[in-house]
């Protein structure tokens, strides 16, 4: 498949040969954006993060829709998105009507989702939609992008839409082979880009890189600092397929018992613990591999960025 | 004995839910079906079914008057219609213990009388040999392509009805729906087809699915003709 055109910042950086960074927003159950648009604005000061996941109801949660926020964090922080679009909650219909519209509001990056189960989040009694699936959903955006026109060939007026897509895959899954199997398929309906699932283990995630090696489609391997060993905890037992290493809950832990009542002192902790862990992990997968760059999921941790990106270069050209 | 059942899965509603519906009738008919309704629901559980409800009318101080039978198949309308008919002058409302084929198929052939679900259908599956247990392996949906999953089928078999995995949501084989209670068909899938020396099958991209396959109401007709003349006659017209 011929190499799509870089229409986002994102893509344009890759493809310039950077190690690019991007971090993650969660949307959740609140009227309110500003807390997002903070997190946006601390990223954009990092000068390291190129683009910003916002992410689409996970754990199935029914939280504000990522379109909006989407926008708002160009509009507002100047740091390019990548809309995570699931297809959990809407029919083929809607994700095209979404999807033109996102295109109107100047969105350039689609990271396309299955989604987490409705049986898994708040509204347990729920319909999951799932009328078509995340590889169809790749080949529906190929052909808007490509073709200029809706899956059945009607023509979009206004011509092709000029977004990058991205998908996802997990570093965790066992067996593997479905699930690198299953990322070529996606592959073959014309993605830009891949963002894995948070991966603990450098060596697990060294072997995957290199399978995933085949398909020539830039990676960013996904990392989650752990802001406190609350985070930690819920992620190693309700993320499917995540586990952290006991090592590093039980140091979170005892950071955090070390400064009861000593807020900067146990962020100071914290923080350290994370860089030692995350600092070499990064840099020995910038080294070793050929992932493109790394998706940190520092979800409201914007304070450790600093320290943990900043020995690499600012790409200030690929700001918005 | 039969090892493998194939059947429609059906539950029982709860006691209240159904004494809800038949409470305002002083005299009621029970109609057990000796069909493919799984677990069996047949003239004993009628029989019970009627004793609970007696019992419920009596704690709201009511006599409640009930005649349990079964049917050969209450899905099969002269079967349905020549069993039940010589009883429902004598009863105000009908309680059917089938799937809700047997519902619908009693109000259809049996219209003076409104007849009662006394179960929620579940699916068509089969009961695994020796374990208490349903699996749903078919959800009819009109366009079957368990010939390139290698005779399991992703529809009925995963919780996203995916055509193209398996999900993010798998692990060690597992579903997360259920609490990775049920394995991951999709996984399931892959070890099949690798068997075969068929991952080209595994491979393939699936498009998306034409729904209008599976839309309700489901409607077929059947010819009553055939012949391999049909495109020359057509040629001549």
């Amino acid at each position: 498949m011929a190499k799509r055109k870089a229409y986002s910042q994102l893509c344009k950086a890759i493809e310039a040969g950077h190690f690019v960074f991007t971090g993650e927003l969660e949307p959740k159950k609140i009227l309110d954006l500003s807390e997002i648009i903070h997190s946006a604005k601390e990223m954009k000061k990092t000068k390291r993060i190129v683009a910003a996941n916002v992410t689409d109801g996970p754990q199935g949660d029914a939280y504000m829709a990522s379109l909006v926020p989407s926008y708002k964090i160009q509009e507002e922080a100047g740091i390019e998105a990548v809309w995570q679009v699931t297809v959990r909650d809407r029919n083929r219909v809607a994700l095209f009507g979404d999807v033109v519209a996102g295109a109107v509001l100047g969105l350039k990056n689609i990271l396309t989702l299955t989604g987490d189960h409705t049986a898994l989040g708040d509204h347990k009694k729920a319909r999951a939609v799932y009328d078509i699936d995340s590889t169809q959903f790749c080949e529906m955006l190929s052909i808007m992008i490509d073709e200029g026109t809706d899956y059945e060939g009607n023509e979009l007026k206004g011509g092709k839409i000029e977004m990058n897509f991205g998908c996802v895959a997990n570093p965790n899954s066992n067996p593997r082979e479905p699930e690198i199997l299953k990322v070529g398929r996606k592959v073959d309906r014309g993605v830009d880009f891949i963002q894995t699932q948070t991966a603990f283990d450098i060596d697990d995630a060294k072997d995957f890189l290199k399978d995933l090696e085949q398909y020539n489609v830039p990676v960013l391997l996904g990392l989650f600092p752990l802001k406190s060993h609350g985070i930690a905890w819920y992620f190693d037992n309700y993320i499917p397929g995540v586990s952290v290493p006991k090592d590093l809950l039980k140091a979170l832990k005892k950071a955090e018992k070390d400064n009861k009542g000593n807020k900067p002192g146990k962020y100071a902790a914290i923080d350290k613990i994370n860089i030692d862990f995350f600092k070499p992990f990064i840099a020995e997968i910038k080294k070793t591999t050929k992932a493109a760059g790394i998706h940190c999921m520092a979800v409201e941790y914007e304070r450790l960025f600093a320290p943990l990106l900043g020995e690499y270069p600012e790409y200030v050209k690929y700001s918005m | 004995m039969k090892s493998v059942y194939d059947m429609i899965i059906t539950q029982l509603k709860d006691i209240n839910e159904i004494y809800e519906m038949v409470k305002s009738y002083k005299k009621i008919l029970i109609a057990g079906c000796d069909g493919c309704c799984q677990p069996p629901r047949s003239i004993s559980e009628a029989k019970v079914l009627g004793q609970l409800l007696e019992l419920k009318a009596r704690t709201e101080g009511k006599e409640l008057i009930w005649k349990a039978i079964t049917v050969l198949r209450q899905c099969d309308d002269r079967i349905a219609a020549t069993t039940v008919r010589p009883y429902i002058d004598d009863y105000e409302a009908i309680v059917s213990l089938a799937c809700g084929l047997g519902v619908v198929m009693l109000n259809k052939v049996l219209p003076s009388k409104l007849t009662f679900p006394a179960q929620d259908s579940m699916f068509g599956g089969v009961q695994n040999s020796g374990e208490n247990n349903f699996i749903e392996y078919c959800e009819e949906c009109g366009d079957c392509i368990i010939g390139e999953t290698g005779g399991l089928c992703p529809r009925a078999g995963c919780a996203k009805h995916l055509s193209n995995g398996p999900c993010g949501g798998m692990v060690d084989g597992m579903c997360e729906v259920g609490g990775y209670t049920l394995p991951c068909a999709w996984v399931r899938i892959w070890e099949r087809l690798k068997e075969f020396n068929r991952l080209d099958l595994f491979k393939k991209y699936r498009p998306p699915r034409d729904f209008r396959t599976s839309t309700s109401p489901g409607y077929l007709v059947v010819n009553k003709e055939y012949t391999n003349e049909e495109e020359k006659k057509e040629v001549k017209t």
